[in-house]
């Protein structure tokens, strides 16, 4: 099991680097699939296969398809990656890289230097979960419900185009404008 | 299934894929990747619920997660009509467009 966390979590790292640093939105969605879905054998390696299961639905399904949809909509093209190139200067990342890298060291540090003893895996069944989320957690779901009803109201509102009626003589007006 | 999972190796992983997500946010200029490192950086968040969970034998990490995964599919939902509107409004996705408050 220790394995196939290993190699799962190289598979997630390499390939959110190759989302950070790709040029093409399409292929990045692809790469990021593929992290979420490594996090998904992560997460069923941890003892967590309820987690698992939601993570490949939800992320890499889901949400990973409105993405796609997006970019699709907005139907980026060969000009658009050559303006990537452009923008993805090598000054551009190196002062946040080694911050962050400075910020992963000292995090390595932390986690080195508390070292916990190994435990067995205990599989936290979804039975567990469900009662922990509908007993003491009841307001929170409660909470995330109004969330997404907001998001969709939201969304809907936002993503709507703006119909613009003009009266006939005005129009032209306005596009001399 | 008697194995033994490390204790730490699931938050440093999670601490790993954070620190990447920040690195895009920081750098990238595309609206898109933006949005996806802050996907990165949620998903990271959870992986950090789930394995401190794991560590504490307690069911409440996954709890956590959940509310992330319903909290992530709201603001993606949000976020993504936003770019539609901006690609509308400014016919491009580079964040260095909208730095006026007034068109």
């Amino acid at each position: 099991m220790n394995v196939i966390f290993y190699i799962a979590s190289i598979i997630a790292i390499m390939a959110t680097i190759m989302v950070i640093t790709g040029r093409n939105a399409v292929h990045s969605l692809l790469f990021l699939t593929v992290s979420l879905l490594a996090v998904g054998v992560v997460f069923f390696t941890l003892g967590a296969p309820f987690m698992a299961a939601l993570e490949v639905i939800i992320y890499a399904g889901a949400i990973m398809v409105l993405f796609v949809f997006v970019v699709m909509m907005l139907n980026l093209g060969k000009a658009y990656e050559k303006m990537e190139e452009s923008w993805f200067s090598y000054k551009a990342w190196l002062g946040p890289g080694i911050l962050c890298v400075i910020l992963l060291g000292e995090l390595i540090y932390v986690f080195t230097v508390t070292k916990g003893s190994s435990q067995p895996l205990t599989v936290i069944t979804p039975q567990e979960v469900g009662m922990s989320l509908f007993g003491p957690y009841i307001l929170g779901v409660e909470l995330a419900a109004m969330l997404l009803m907001a998001g969709i109201i939201g969304a809907y509102h936002i993503g709507r185009k703006k119909q613009k009626e003009y009266h006939r003589f005005l129009q032209k007006e306005e596009e001399s404008v | 299934m008697m194995t033994h999972i490390p204790p730490n190796e699931g938050l440093l992983l999670a601490a790993i894929l954070f620190l990447l997500g920040l690195i895009g946010v920081m750098t990238r200029r595309n609206i898109i990747y933006i949005l996806m490192c802050i996907e990165i950086m949620l998903n990271a968040c959870g992986l950090a619920f789930v394995s401190a969970g794991a560590k504490w034998m307690q069911a409440d990490g996954q709890v956590m997660f959940i509310f992330i995964l319903a909290m992530a599919a709201a603001e993606v939902s949000v976020g993504l009509a936003l770019i539609l509107q901006m690609h509308n409004q400014h016919k491009s996705v580079d964040v260095n467009v909208l730095n006026q408050l007034k068109d």
